[in-house]
């Protein structure tokens, strides 16, 4: 046999060995064996001793060939295990994913700041302040300054928890705007305002009614402002708590501080109007009630009534969300059940 | 109001159903609680006659009784009422009629007797307790006797006239009575009113002064009239007039009493009777009460009066309170002859004040609070006193005595359409407003510059300004008709103020953080109220509180979330972690407002983390909570914050309590409240947290500023330090940061031991400390040297040993 046959031969038994080889610590070894000082290549060449110089070049170039080929095998051969032996590993990595996640502890703004936060990001994307007062407050700012003197008949209206003869617990948030419009200065533009807050009532708690309970009061007050500008507006305001879809409708009504007065109906959101349990068939649900500054109340903070007017609404937080969530019991606002509260998780 | 539309028909011809009447009453006058027909779901109810009646002979209480109900052979039906008797028009519910509450009657055995059928009172076919005539309140019901046997009971009883219940507003006392109402309804449909008047009285001026002579203060009877009807006969009236009062809800007494209630829900004027012969003297006086007197009122309750509640009095004292109940001594009854009959106008803030003293709101004084129409003051006088002469077989004297009688004309106000539209938004048409004003039966004239002249008759007392106009042009337009705009005008930026902005911030904050917002109630007990307080303070309290749970404003948030705690954990929701934010109330001596204070506070009990397949349950504790406060903190930009051992908070734990500082300035508490007050709200272990809001937005807040980010590595030196448990870490912490060079970046706690390896009364507490330079890369040697030096003084300061 000749050199190259031995070098062929040499190359058929060592691939044979590479692609048997399934273990990557054996892949060195066979390296070691087959291309290192002491393996069969260099033995092989060794005997270029008793080639004929012409064919020495042939033989060399081949034996570097086949030594070549072996380096390619053995790298193919120690990828391909690599890739096996990552995959074992990864196998063996296998994890139900079905198990629960790790829970984000996280707490949820009640049910009524949600509501009011809605109704402000409405007013303040239109340019309205929001405007806090006190929730004890004086019987002039409470009752006087709207139009409610001391032995008003309307005064039957409001149940109230007096502290003195003239301190009592706010029965609504509309004091806020008597102090608002006392201060306001118009010339540095219209006042446009609504004031959140709680109010207290001497009533009996129960499913329907609370001694506590939150109002949305708006008011804008400028040259122009119609009637029109207030339906509009509350069309809108309906339109973002109930949905595009709702339509109002205006019914007169009566309170002291505003005339003409109404109040504001907003289609059935649950039945879009057709009639059902929520809206006891009308297709219609009472949520605010509104109306154009009475012109006393604004002669009494002292703003010309012949040149300025407005318009006025007021909204109870506690009902939009007892309508919008159908809640059945007012009371659960006030309880803090957790259970409740952190119904109503969802942002957006 | 219940407006009955068939008495309606009286005045106005509709033809409009009272669905759709209420409908449009809702939307354009004032709303309308119920449209309701008696006769509504009951069937075969008829007319029957009592042929005979005998005693049940198994029952000495129940009755045979043969009755005619137009059919070929009489009925036997058993009746059990105590009235029963032969020869009487009764209400007879036939077999397999329906009567009210959607009961049905069959035919049946009673006590072995065959029943065909039952017998009804008033109340059994549908009418209320309070309508039915007192005489036959206990028993059956007798028709009149002409009705026609066997047919429906319902014509006969008004049951089928269409009542619509209107829930009129206080400014629109107009339609407290059918001839407001129907003026009203002809203003809404355009149409005629034909009004009835009585006729009139063609007698002697004179006479009625031999009977009475009263007088009256302007001031508090601006009118005040009296008539006398003579020869009366007392008796039930009739079936016409007790239908229209039951059908209006009241129930009928008598042909004296009826007739004041029907013209009170006629005219809406209160009028109101005494008996001539039970009256002392002649002279009737219309005044103040005098200190000291009473008064026995129809209800035979002894009032005893002030001296601003407006009598009517005789010669031997008050005999009314006016406007809103009479007195007992000179009530009419059965044996009244002689009606003094009295039409008045009463000082609405006077009557409203009596009614409200006396806790007496009667039909009455609500019309006199609310306003009457003093244009038919002598006219409702006149109109009853002919029906009681009628219907009593009397006699009117000659002759209306006159106390006080003021002259009454309609208003004038003036308005421009331009007024008009400038405030509705609308562009009406000078011939609509006109043609609004006069279907108001408003006489209207415009002037050459375009303004109207409005004339509002006395029925329409509820207007008096121009803006009372534009709202009867707004609702007799139409609300629907009004276009939809939004406030043009002058652009305002809308934003929150900055106090806003860090309220809403704190409250997402802990949210964040795993606290759900709570709101608790604002007044509490008197205990609570003051529990946790951050300051002193006096309390605020109701002057009449509704019940113990609610009587004083708090001072503190942490008890209403102990209070929702508890009821949380009462129905075995055991970990709760929550927040509030809201006002508390702190007041001076010699302040009757107290001042309003913005507080934050927290609660949480039982595990923030429950045991999971993931990781190991994770309690409430102390150091939860001061993180979370922490980190509350430091979002807000609350420079400096420091948390010392606290003393003096009574309701929370001795040694676990940290009172929190900003500079010196108290900010508030943090830590577990005391095993006490747990067991006083029920509760197990719970760590509370409060807040000054105020206070926080009021501190100088850190700017952020960017600094660039050291390119140089740190170094580190952990120690573990074996002090004496009473040495607080924020010491050792504060003076390694005071006496180390300008290379410590960082001191950390990361460990904290007590136990067996350690000395008795030692705990050791190991810190890493960061060095490193913005500037170039620090050497072992600079760290070493200035650890080793500030470690030594540690020694000494603290009596430490290191480990």
């Amino acid at each position: 046999m000749d050199l190259k046959e031995r070098l062929s031969e040499l190359k058929k038994d060592a691939l044979a060995e590479i692609t048997n080889v399934d273990d990557l610590k054996k892949i060195n070894d066979i390296r070691v064996k087959l291309l290192g000082k002491k393996g069969p290549i260099t033995e092989v060449l060794r005997g270029m001793r008793d080639v004929p110089a012409d064919q020495r070049p042939r033989i060399g170039s081949f034996a570097n060939t086949v030594r070549d080929e072996l380096t390619r095998a053995l790298a193919a051969r120690k990828e391909k295990l690599e890739i096996i032996k990552t995959a074992k590993k990864l196998e063996k990595e296998k994890i139900d994913v079905t198990l629960p996640g790790v829970a984000v502890k996280v707490g949820q703004p009640h049910i009524i700041e949600q509501v009011i936060a809605q109704i402000e990001k409405l007013f303040l994307g239109m340019g309205y302040q929001i405007v806090d007062g006190p929730e004890i407050e004086e019987d002039h700012y409470n009752f006087e300054m709207m139009n409610l003197p001391k032995d008003h008949p309307a005064r039957d209206m409001q149940d109230t928890f007096y502290i003195t003869d003239q301190i009592l617990m706010r029965t609504q948030t509309s004091p806020v705007q008597a102090r608002t419009m006392e201060k306001h200065d118009f010339t540095k533009g219209p006042l446009k305002m609504i004031s959140p807050g709680k109010v207290y009532r001497r009533d009996t708690d129960d499913a329907t009614h609370s001694h506590q309970f939150h109002q949305v009061e708006g008011l804008v007050i400028d040259k122009h402002v119609t009637m029109a500008d207030l339906k509009g507006t509350l069309q809108t305001l309906a339109r973002t708590i109930f949905g595009e879809k709702r339509e109002i409708r205006l019914r007169p009504s009566y309170f002291p501080f505003t005339e003409p007065s109404v109040e504001v109906d907003v289609s059935c959101f649950k039945c879009d109007g057709q009639g059902c349990a929520v809206c006891k068939q009308t297709g219609w649900i009472e949520v605010l009630g509104a109306g154009m500054v009475h012109p006393n109340v604004l002669k009494m903070a002292g703003i010309d009534a012949d040149v300025y007017g407005g318009f006025a609404f007021g909204l109870g937080p506690d009902r939009f969300a007892m309508l919008k969530y159908g809640v059945d019991d007012i009371r659960e606002f006030y309880l803090n059940d957790v259970r409740f509260l952190q119904q109503f998780s969802q942002k957006g | 109001m219940k407006v009955s539309t068939k008495w309606l028909s009286d005045y106005i011809t509709l033809e409009i159903a009272p669905q759709e009447l209420a409908e449009k009453i809702e939307r354009t006058a004032v709303e309308v609680d119920e449209v309701t027909r008696m006769s509504t779901g009951l069937k075969k109810i008829v007319v029957g006659f009592t042929k005979e009646v005998t005693q049940h002979p198994e029952s000495d209480h129940l009755h045979l009784c043969q009755v005619d109900v137009g059919e070929a052979e009489p009925l036997q039906i058993i009746c059990g009422a105590p009235n029963i008797t032969a020869g009487k028009k009764v209400i007879v519910a036939l077999p397999n009629s329906r009567i009210a509450g959607n009961v049905k009657i069959k035919r049946g055995k009673l006590r072995g007797e065959l029943s065909e059928g039952m017998i009804c009172s008033l109340q059994e076919i549908g009418f209320a307790e309070g309508v039915v005539p007192k005489e036959f309140a206990e028993g059956i019901y007798f028709l009149p006797d002409d009705a026609h046997v066997g047919e429906p009971v319902f014509d006969y009883l008004g049951m089928n006239e269409d009542v619509i219940d209107l829930d009129v507003t206080p400014n629109r006392a107009d339609m407290l009575s059918m001839r407001g109402t129907a003026y009203e309804l002809a203003a809404i449909y355009n149409k005629k009113l034909t009004l009835h008047h009585p006729a009139p009285m063609t007698e002697n001026p004179a006479e009625v002064s031999a009977y009475i002579k009263p007088t009256a203060a302007p001031e508090l009877a601006s009118t005040y009239l009296m008539r006398v009807i003579k020869d009366v006969t007392v008796k039930p009236s009739p079936q016409w007039l007790q239908t229209r009062l039951w059908n209006a809800g009241i129930r009928p007494t008598n042909n004296l009493v009826d007739v004041t209630n029907y013209i009170l829900l006629d005219y809406g004027q209160p009028l109101h009777a005494f008996d001539q012969d039970k009256l002392v003297g002649k002279n009737i006086q219309v005044r103040l009460a005098k200190p000291g007197e009473k008064l026995i009122t129809l209800d035979e309750q002894e009032r005893e009066l002030r001296t601003t509640d407006i009598v009517i009095a005789d010669e031997a004292g008050p005999v009314a309170l006016a406007g809103t109940m009479g007195g007992l001594r000179t009530a009419v009854g059965p044996n009244t002859t002689t009606v003094v009959l009295e039409s008045a106008v009463f000082d609405s803030s006077a009557i409203r004040k009596t009614a409200r003293r006396h806790n007496l709101h009667s039909e009455a004084s609500m019309r006199f609070e609310r306003g009457i129409n003093r244009a038919t003051v002598a006219e409702a006088l006149d109109a009853a006193a002919q029906l009681i002469a009628q219907l009593g077989d009397g006699t009117v004297v000659g002759g209306r005595a006159v106390a006080t009688k003021e002259e009454v004309n309609s208003v004038s106000v003036a308005i421009s359409l331009k007024k008009i539209n400038d405030v509705l938004g609308t562009k009406l048409s000078m011939e609509t407003v006109k043609d609004i004003f006069t279907r108001l039966d408003f006489t209207v004239s415009v002037s050459a510059a375009g303004q109207f002249e409005v004339q509002i008759p006395p029925h329409r007392w509820d207007i008096s300004i121009p803006a009372d106009l534009i709202e009867e042009v707004a609702r007799i337009y139409g609300y629907d008709n009004l276009p939809a705009t939004l406030p043009k005008g002058e652009l305002t930026p809308g934003h929150y103020t900055y106090k806003q902005s860090v309220l809403r911030a704190a409250r997402r904050l802990l949210e964040e953080a795993g606290l759900t917002q709570a709101i608790s109630y604002g007044l509490t007990t008197h205990e609570k109220a003051a529990q946790f307080m951050m300051e002193a303070s006096e309390e605020t309290k109701l002057a009449f509180p509704m019940s113990s749970d609610r009587t004083t404003v708090r001072m503190n948030l942490i008890s209403g979330l102990l209070d929702d705690i508890a009821y949380n954990t009462a129905r075995k929701v055991n970990n709760v972690a929550l927040y509030e934010q809201g006002r508390v109330f702190y007041r001076s001596a010699g302040n009757v407002r107290p001042r309003e204070v913005e507080h934050l506070a927290g609660a949480m009990t039982g595990l923030f983390r429950n045991d999971t397949w993931y990781g190991a349950k994770q309690p409430v504790d102390f150091y939860l909570l001061k993180g979370i406060v922490e980190h509350l903190l430091n979002s807000l930009g609350v420079k400096d914050v420091q948390f010392k051992t606290a003393t003096g908070h009574e309701e929370m734990h001795p040694g676990r309590t940290a009172d929190i500082y900003a500079a010196d300035k108290f900010l508030g508490f943090l830590g577990e409240v005391h095993p006490n007050i747990c067991k006083e709200y029920a509760l197990k272990a719970t760590y509370v947290f409060e807040l000054d809001l105020q206070q926080i937005i009021e501190l100088p807040k850190k700017q952020a500023v960017y600094t660039p980010v050291s390119r140089y590595p740190e170094i580190t030196r952990d120690v573990a330090l074996a002090v004496d448990q009473e040495v607080e870490n924020a010491a050792i912490v504060d003076f390694i940061n005071a006496k180390s060079g300008k290379y410590l970046v960082n001191v950390e706690l990361f460990d904290v031991y007590e136990g067996a390896h350690i000395a008795p009364g030692k705990k050791s507490l190991a810190y890493k400390l960061t060095y490193q330079d913005e500037n170039t890369t620090l050497s072992d040697e600079v760290v070493t040297a200035d650890f080793e030096k500030v470690m030594t003084k540690v020694k000494s300061e603290f009596n430490a040993e290191i480990r």
